[in-house]
């Protein structure tokens, strides 16, 4: 528990088979995110820290200050809690304009019109949103909502920073761009931030600490590398288990820390992330003939089994996590120091844009 | 062929069409326009314009203080018998106006369960009293109110509700703000179609409040009247009601309910 930060312990039923429960403490200025399937309890969980739903059993206690607990009769509804919550699609007040919108925290607390407006045009300066005062939210551009969001509810001065799916309603091309802008705001926010995402990618950047949350319990917890390299469960393995590197990108090459890969998409260039799942990679006794571009040797540094497969990780020039079935690995006759090739080919190199990462 | 409607489509629709135009032709067919005048400056004809124009904003009004609280207890709070509440709202809607005003007279006439017990505490008799033509109105009208503005709060998204209450709008803030400003245009539709229903109410006020000129005449009954008397004054009335109607309807219609 944290005397300023979040700590919860939520249990909600939603129906005769659905529970959610789990506990999170989270202290200021560190991140967490629950990342999981849709229906999982996500956003149940939101829905209890920012007061929109009463929990069942638990206690959620924030900045010293306890918020709910059945036990002890004690629900303090959403208007009175400290919350700043950015909603998945960000549910901007469509009737409302951009500067009403973004005021609106400030007007329902009865600060005055021009103070208000003063406060919110400040804001909106900060996140650049500038000159678009009188624009309704349907006018907006993707990013220029998610920063209408952001800064609606950072205006209030909350205690803690909720964001639910915050780039799930952009496209591929935007969300990277996105990403940065969020991480910048999210180190400059300086209470507990609690990021929900069903998105490995946007948990392993932005969030300090994670946690795995499937059918309303959390089923892994730690840091991004911990559950990428040693997920848990069949589900933490699929989405976690990629592998994820930061990189350059020039010419139809990629450099991850000085290892060269072929990737299919000549056009892009500078920093980027790259993802290779790890059943598509290939192992081999010898150097493997045919069509992959990419293949090197090295040394099995890992074997774990994991159902009908057998995961593997291997050593320098790039620890790479990989997935094949249990009769290659006795085909191939794998053990711990064994020398073999690996091959993946360059379609299956997954490359997209991205800023140099804070967490790098 | 996008864009070409067939000629059956286009035939059919014609026959829907003329069935609204035809009885206004008609209508202006019969209008006795030189003595047009002096027939919509009588008294019996200013007094029902008058009537009906009061009674039927006050039915709007209190359609608005009743019914929107009325249309968010049955779209927001689940209460036992709450398909029979609805069933009840809509009844006014099906049924004969005419029942409707008997209805009323059984209960809120002087010797009606509820009429009785409010004679003797205040004196107020609703029947044959202008009050009573609200009454009657306002019975066969709210319903379109209740309707519309139910149909709107279902179909909002609360989370647009509970976003307000994270920003720290209470209750009659987040009311005020949001939730009236987001079904605004499905309240005005509401509204509208009140009105011109209450303007229009003939059945239920003939049979609760009367027919005196001046306290309960509205331009419907006067137009009934005039139909067995003088026909030049119904059509006169008719073209009145005609006017008034279109002028309200087209005045509103682009520039708030566009929904419907």
């Amino acid at each position: 528990m944290t005397e300023d930060g979040l700590y919860a312990s939520v249990v909600v039923r939603r129906s005769e088979s659905f529970e959610l429960d789990f506990e999170v403490s989270i202290p200021p200025g560190r991140t967490v995110a629950l990342l999981g399937p849709n229906g999982a309890g996500k956003s149940t969980a939101v829905a209890a820290i920012a007061g929109l739903l009463p929990l069942d059993m638990g206690r959620i206690e924030l900045a010293g200050v306890v918020l709910d607990d059945p036990e002890q009769a004690l629900f303090v509804p959403a208007e009175s809690r400290r919350v700043g919550l950015v909603f998945q699609d960000y549910l901007l007040f469509p009737h409302l304009n951009l500067i009403e919108n973004i005021a609106f925290g400030l007007r329902s607390r009865r600060v005055g019109r021009d103070e208000a407006f003063d406060g919110a045009r400040q804001w909106m300066r900060r996140l650049g949103l500038n000159g678009l005062e009188k624009s309704k939210p349907r006018d907006l551009s993707g990013g220029e909502a998610q920063r209408a969001a952001l800064a609606r509810a950072l205006i209030t001065d909350p205690d803690i920073l909720l964001l639910d799916e915050p780039l799930a309603a952009l496209d591929v091309t935007t969300r990277a761009q996105l990403r940065r802008t969020l991480a910048e705001h999210l180190e400059g926010f300086r209470g507990p931030r609690l990021l929900i995402t069903h998105d490995p990618i946007e948990a392993f950047l932005l969030a300090d600490e994670i946690h795995v949350i499937e059918q309303g319990t959390v089923t892994q917890r730690g840091t991004a590398d911990e559950i990428r390299l040693r997920p848990r469960t069949r589900y933490a393995a699929d989405l976690a288990g990629s592998n994820l590197y930061t990189g350059t990108a020039s010419d139809g090459q990629v450099d991850i820390g000085g290892h060269s890969l072929h990737i299919a998409d000549r056009g892009v260039a500078g920093a980027v992330l790259v993802t290779i799942r790890p059943t598509a990679i290939s192992v081999h006794h010898s150097e493997p003939t045919g069509s992959p571009r990419n293949s090197w040797p090295t040394t099995v540094e890992l074997i774990e089994p994991l159902g009908d497969r057998v995961r593997l990780r291997t050593g320098s020039p790039l620890v790479l996590t990989i997935e094949i079935t249990r009769d290659a690995t006795a085909d191939l006759g794998l053990a711990i120091g064994a020398g073999i090739w690996v091959a993946v080919k360059a379609t299956e190199i997954g490359v997209e844009p991205d800023v140099p990462s804070r967490r790098s | 062929m996008i864009g070409r409607p067939s000629l059956l489509l286009v035939a059919l629709g014609c026959v829907g069409l003329a069935l609204f135009v035809v009885p206004f032709v008609g209508l202006l067919a019969r209008t006795p326009w030189s003595d047009l005048p002096e027939l919509l400056g009588r008294d019996v004809v200013t007094d029902a314009l008058r009537l009906s124009l009061v009674s039927s904003v006050t039915a709007t009004g209190i359609a608005l203080v009743a019914g929107v609280p009325l249309a968010w207890l049955l779209a927001r709070v689940e209460f036992p018998g709450r398909a029979v509440v609805r069933g009840l709202v809509t009844l006014p809607l099906v049924l004969p106006p005419v029942v409707g005003g008997a209805a009323l007279l059984f209960a809120l006439g002087r010797r009606g369960a509820v009429g009785e017990p409010l004679y003797e505490a205040t004196g107020l008799l609703l029947p044959f009293s202008t009050w009573g033509v609200v009454v009657a109105t306002t019975f066969v009208a709210m319903p379109f109110l209740v309707i519309t503005v139910e149909g709107a709060l279902r179909s909002l998204d609360q989370r647009y509700e509970g976003a307000a209450a994270t920003l720290g709008a209470r209750r009659w803030t987040v009311m005020r703000r949001v939730t009236l400003p987001m079904i605004g245009p499905s309240l005005v539709a509401g509204l509208v179609l009140t009105w011109a229903r209450a303007f229009g109410e003939f059945g239920a006020t003939i049979t609760f409040a009367g027919n005196l000129q001046g306290k309960t005449q509205t331009l419907p009954l006067a137009v009934f009247v005039a139909l067995e008397s003088e026909r030049e004054a119904a059509v006169a009335i008719s073209l009145l009601m005609v006017v008034v109607s279109l002028t309200v309807l087209i005045a509103l219609r682009d520039r708030w309910w566009r929904v419907l």
